[in-house]
């Protein structure tokens, strides 16, 4: 399959609505290669949304998403270089870590699926319960493994859904400095948390959200927590 | 795609070997499905004429139903459909994947309700093996074929443990009443290959229209 | 509304006034007499059944594939003709079957096969009722499968009592294509034409109404 490139992700007047619920209301944004997008706002403001729409789960009501000069269309090579940390964490309990990691591996076109799913481990600190199904796991080590799963192809994009949920302050900053190599490299992440300290260090340009639509956007945000209460004020 | 198909595949047998739980269920459901239609069914200790049949197919369908509600529960579970929704393969290889895995649990499950009816309703079900296995095979691929369809479908939808049999039963009636038929004329003591010849046949076509119908669905209906 | 509406339908609401006296002065069949005019009912509420499934059918099909709503609004209202002039058709049937040779319910491959249909005409229904948001798509998927299914519906009923064609347990009854049965053949097409025009607008103005919510919203 070839694979496809694109440089960046953009949406332009993209909306969706349940019934007559507006879930995300005419946003428009870009987020190009080498950067960490935040996306900031209360339960409801639209995150899970606008990710699951960027992940290509929901279409857009109206509007369009477009990957480089891709539109969602594109399909299964796009979906190869998307990779998706949800709420819910994409892992079989009753699967060890490592088969799960080599499962997901093996769907995503990789060759050599254990040694990937072993070195992955190894990023996660947790080699040593590779072996251990994963419904034994804490919810923090859960979300590591999670996090590997969705990393594991080396996607181009990164959508990640309040990755710092239930993670100890080790783990967390492990979660930091992995975002940021992986920013580094050339990825394009997107995350949406409520960690407004966190994301304080770690994002480039951050994206306020409130009932579904953008109210603020900055660049090398500073100051989060003022900007989040005078701008969603909560 | 095969590739994906077959991951998926072993995956699910990878879950069920640790677990046990969807194997041993839905036989011990068969089971129980069975000794309910005897006492129901057996009168003065013979039971009627030809009932065996009919015995069987409404266990397969009945614990079909249940395994294939467990199966998709079991996706629901930290959503792990919608990964597999996520990867590179085509989606039909999920559906194809998830129908392998129904088609051999219930092929297990029939390996012990076969002899069980034929001893329990003294039906000689098993006087032709090769026929009765065609028979058997044909309608379960075709009651799973409908079935993984409407389960995956309802995953995310309310109401969807009672929604899954409102649904399947009528669409699946054709399989019933062709496998009940061809069973019986199996059973008898005057073989008639004709017979079970025809509703082979008619069940092959099943098979093949909604298997098709499925793979061509499966995508925009899974898809919001 | 459109214009036409009203004259339609004080046309059909004639039409199924003045029915009776076209039925009473049909030619008395003698076999069976005065019961058997329940059928210049039955046969029109059949064939009316019949052609709101393939319509659901069809606009199932066209809704998965375009994903316009104004598809999934006719299937909806489609499905729930059929299940109007399916149970009317199941009930006149054993009213006249009754009569006629003194049993409810025949297994026979039209009535039995009707009465599938009718089943999933019905789930349909209760998926789009009960199955919650997004539950519009699943039940184009199911009427789909249901009008794939036809063939093999009426096959398997049609052999299921005796593997050798079956001679018909309902005996082919002599009647006339006359003019009692194509009056009311038109006034029950009739009356399922506006009646899907009437449902298919409560959904539209329902589909505007949510609209309108949402730019609202928008407005905010």
């Amino acid at each position: 399959m070839t694979s496809v490139e694109f440089d960046e992700v953009s949406a332009e007047d993209v909306s969706r609505h349940f019934g007559r619920r507006r879930a995300v209301s005419r946003m428009t944004f870009r987020a190009s290669r080498g950067t960490i997008l935040g996306l900031l706002g209360p339960n409801g403001a639209g995150k899970s949304t606008l990710l699951a729409m960027l992940a290509t789960l929901l279409r857009p009501s109206s509007g369009t998403i477009r990957y480089g000069t891709l539109g969602t269309s594109s399909g299964p090579a796009l979906r190869e270089r998307i990779g998706v940390l949800g709420h819910d964490l994409f892992l079989y309990p009753e699967l060890t870590a490592r088969e799960n990691l080599a499962f997901f591996a093996g769907l995503y076109g990789i060759a050599d699926t254990n040694a990937r799913a072993r070195a992955a481990l190894e990023r996660a600190g947790l080699d040593n319960r590779s072996e251990d199904p994963v419904s034994s796991f804490s919810r923090g080590m859960r979300q590591r493994v999670a996090l590997e799963r969705a990393l594991i192809h080396d996607p181009r994009l990164a959508l990640l859904d309040e990755p710092f949920t239930g993670l100890d302050d080790a783990s967390t900053g492990a979660l930091v400095s992995r975002l940021k190599m992986l920013r580094d490299t050339g990825a394009i992440v997107i995350l949406a948390t409520h960690d407004l300290d966190l994301a304080e260090g770690l994002l480039d340009h951050a994206l306020f959200l409130r009932d579904g639509r953008i109210v603020e956007a900055m660049t090398a945000p500073d100051a989060l927590r003022s900007t989040y209460r005078s701008v969603i004020g909560r | 795609m095969l590739r994906a198909i077959l991951l998926i595949v072993r995956k699910d047998l990878t879950v069920e070997v640790r677990s046990r739980e969807l194997a041993y269920t839905t036989l011990f459901f068969a089971v129980s499905c069975v000794l309910v239609f005897a006492f129901s069914l057996v009168q003065e200790g013979r039971a009627a004429e030809g009932v065996g049949a009919g015995v069987l197919w409404m266990a397969i369908m009945f614990a079909g139903n249940l395994a294939l509600g467990r199966t998709f529960e079991r996706e629901r579970q930290s959503e792990t459909l919608r990964a597999l929704m996520l990867v590179p393969a085509p989606r039909p290889a999920v559906y194809l994947g998830k129908l392998t895995g129904i088609v051999l649990l219930l092929a297990i499950t029939e390996a012990v309700l076969v002899p069980l009816v034929a001893l329990l309703f003294e039906s000689a079900l098993l006087s032709h093996p090769f026929w009765l296995a065609s028979v058997v095979a044909t309608g379960t691929v075709g009651f799973a074929a409908v079935g993984t369809l409407f389960a995956a479908m309802l995953v995310r939808a309310r109401s969807r443990d009672v929604l899954l049999p409102v649904l399947l039963y009528p669409i699946t009636v054709p399989v019933l009443i062709a496998g009940v038929r061809a069973t019986v004329a199996i059973a008898q003591p005057e073989f008639e290959v004709d017979v079970v010849r025809f509703w082979l046949m008619l069940l092959i076509a099943f098979d093949i229209v909604f298997i098709t119908l499925a793979l061509w669905t499966f995508e925009p209906v899974m898809t919001d | 509304m459109p214009k036409w509406f009203q004259p339609t339908t004080l046309l059909c609401a004639a039409l199924f006034a003045i029915s009776p006296f076209v039925i009473a002065n049909a030619p008395y069949e003698s076999t069976m007499g005065l019961v058997q005019k329940v059928f210049y009912y039955h046969m029109p509420s059949a064939w009316v059944f019949l052609t709101a499934s393939v319509i659901c059918g069809s606009a199932s099909a066209r809704f998965l594939a375009t994903g316009n709503p104004r598809h999934d609004r006719t299937a909806l209202a489609a499905a729930e003709m059929a299940v109007l002039f399916g149970l009317l058709t199941l009930v006149t049937g054993p009213l006249w079957a009754r009569k006629a040779w003194g049993t409810w319910w025949i297994w026979d491959a039209r009535i039995t096969s009707s009465l599938v249909g009718w089943m999933i005409a019905w789930a349909y229904l209760i998926l789009r009722q009960y199955g919650g948001p997004g539950s519009e798509k699943l039940a184009a998927g199911l009427a789909l499968f249901g009008t794939a299914n036809v063939p093999f519906i009426y096959v398997s009923v049609n052999y299921w009592r005796t593997i050798h064609p079956a001679t018909t347990v309902v005996p082919k009854l002599p009647f006339s294509m006359g003019f009692p049965l194509l009056f009311c053949l038109a006034a029950f097409y009739l009356l399922m034409f506006l009646l899907m025009k009437l449902r298919t607008r409560v959904a539209e103005q329902q589909a505007r109404l949510d609209a309108i919510y949402l730019s609202l919203d928008e407005q905010a």
